[in-house]
């Protein structure tokens, strides 16, 4: 497999060499080359977004995944008087559940922030019946969420089990389909450009078939014909990509920073390392261009005489 | 070199040639005669693998065309010179280049040909004219051209299409002169023509075998021409 790569890339580099009178022997197009430019480019502008997108979503994943993965919450809502009792049989529960790492009810201090957003700091909190929090820490097993949730019944009966699971799962779930989509786009952008550049070989090969027919009788072999295209639509593909990429991880680089606002949107980008990732679409856009066009030329030349 | 055995060819509407056999042996000098539309241009096609026999069979230094890949094809043409009927230019580029065209797909250093194709674009009386697009050329002048090109690669048979279709007597004179040189120099010629007065006249420079394609098939022309 790696000798194989090693011995694709020499070709490649071989190629982008080049020979120069095989380049001279196939007239250049000057308008199409142009369009072959321009769609490699937007192609990998658009692949800079993909790969932006399905790397700041995993990134989502990871977060929601490893922030709520191990955490519950258990509300305790009792008459006055009741509550500190309540609270403290709950953490006594907790204690011998197999499965919590650890258990620990909120200072009233700490409630009161969680809910100064809604009702501002002057909140006399400890005059209302508010219930108590106990936030909760799973080990790497997890306790059993239904087994618990009958001995608190049993002990605490104002006792509520939030489970965290619930409403993460779709979220992680949502991310990793958002993140396959952003796969599948990148996929769906190199096959398109196959596709057009298939596409614009075959157009360039009809345009020279003349040309084509008169190398051929003077003894040219169908892979020197079709290295002259291959080069030609290989270096247009890494050199339309190239400019895309960069325009791409400008547009990203301009985007508002995600300090400021926060959130989802504002997230789409690279970090740190992940800015090599970019790098790879101009090569991947080379070696599809050359790939294709490798394939269309072999295709045409074999249907002529 | 080339050999044809019961070769036969058909364009899908009946033969058009039939039952041909031939064999050109090093260093002999051939005409390739018979009214037009009679199949002297398939007949070259067949000897070059530029056609396959739809029946019989057809061998290039002695493998049989069907046994050839594209690539031995090409090879093999490196071998066979072929003066083509429309003489088959890159009009974008120059005479010169035209002519080096067959050194340059076969991946050869031009650069130390430089001395030989220049010497065989005057020996072709074209020096002048070297760096001409082929559009801009008189019809003998493209007729050399197609000449010179044809022997760059030193081949070992030559195979003409109307080398004097449309050049003046005394252009074809010249051509006729060249090709005969060639023949001097061990190469192996034929030369498909319906001109006979280029016959008469080659007859009293060379053994020539005259072979005439009648009634589809190929027959030796004998001693009245």
């Amino acid at each position: 497999m790696k000798a194989r790569l090693i011995a694709i890339l020499g070709a490649l580099s071989a190629l982008l060499a080049g020979d120069k009178q095989a380049d001279r022997v196939v007239p250049p197009t000057g308008f199409t080359a142009w369009l072959t430019l321009f769609s490699a480019g937007a192609m990998a502008f658009l692949a800079v977004f993909s790969m932006a997108l399905s790397l700041a979503t995993d990134r989502l994943a990871d977060r929601w995944g490893e922030e709520l993965a191990r955490s519950s919450t258990l509300r305790i809502s009792a008459p006055e008087g009741q509550l500190q009792a309540q609270t403290d049989a709950a953490l006594r529960v907790l204690e011998t559940t197999p499965g919590v790492a650890s258990a620990r009810a909120l200072t009233l201090q700490e409630q009161q922030e969680l809910l100064e957003p809604w009702f501002g700091p002057d909140l006399p909190i400890e005059r209302l019946p508010i219930p108590r929090l106990i936030e909760i820490i799973e080990t790497n097993q997890g306790f059993d969420t239904e087994g618990l949730r009958l001995r608190l019944t049993a002990e605490v009966p104002g006792a509520v089990l939030d489970d965290h699971t619930r409403w993460r799962r779709p979220l992680v779930r949502a991310a990793s389909r958002l993140r396959l989509l952003g796969w599948m786009s990148l996929l769906l952008i190199g096959g398109t450009m196959a596709a057009m550049i298939t596409l614009a070989a075959n157009a360039a090969l009809s345009a020279n078939a003349q040309i084509i027919s008169v190398l051929r009788l003077v003894g040219a072999t169908d892979g020197y014909i079709a290295q002259a295209f291959v080069r030609r639509f290989t270096l247009r593909g890494l050199i339309g990509a190239a400019v895309g990429t960069v325009l791409g991880c400008l547009a990203i680089l301009l985007l508002p920073s995600t300090d400021v606002a926060g959130g989802f949107l504002t997230g789409l980008g690279f970090q740190g390392w992940h800015w090599l990732w970019p790098l790879l679409i101009p090569v991947l856009a080379a070696v599809v261009a050359f790939g294709a066009t490798q394939l269309a030329a072999r295709g045409t030349l074999r249907n002529m005489a | 070199m080339i050999e044809l055995e019961n070769a036969a060819y058909s364009y899908g509407g009946g033969e058009l040639l039939s039952d041909i056999s031939l064999r050109l042996q090093p260093g002999s000098f051939h005409f390739l005669t018979g009214p037009s539309g009679s199949g002297k241009t398939t007949l070259l096609k067949l000897c070059y693998g530029a056609l396959i026999p739809t029946a019989g069979h057809v061998r290039l230094f002695d493998t049989d065309v069907r046994a050839l890949d594209r690539d031995d094809i090409a090879l093999a043409r490196r071998r066979i010179g072929v003066v083509h009927q429309d003489c088959q230019f890159l009009d974008h580029l120059t005479l010169a280049d035209n002519i080096a065209l067959p050194l340059t797909v076969s991946g050869r250093d031009t650069i130390n040909e430089v001395a030989n194709l220049r010497e065989l674009t005057s020996w072709v009386g074209l020096k002048s004219r070297a760096d001409a697009l082929p559009p801009e050329l008189s019809g003998g002048e493209r007729q050399r051209a197609a000449l010179a090109r044809a022997v760059i690669m030193s081949p070992d048979v030559i195979l003409a299409d109307e080398p004097t279709g449309n050049v003046d007597w005394e252009m074809s004179q010249r051509l006729l002169q060249l090709l005969l040189e060639l023949n001097r120099m061990g190469k192996t010629i034929m030369i498909a023509t319906h001109d006979l007065a280029l016959i008469r006249a080659a007859k009293s420079h060379v053994q020539a075998r005259v072979l005439r394609i009648s009634n589809r098939r190929l027959q030796l022309a004998g001693a009245d021409l």
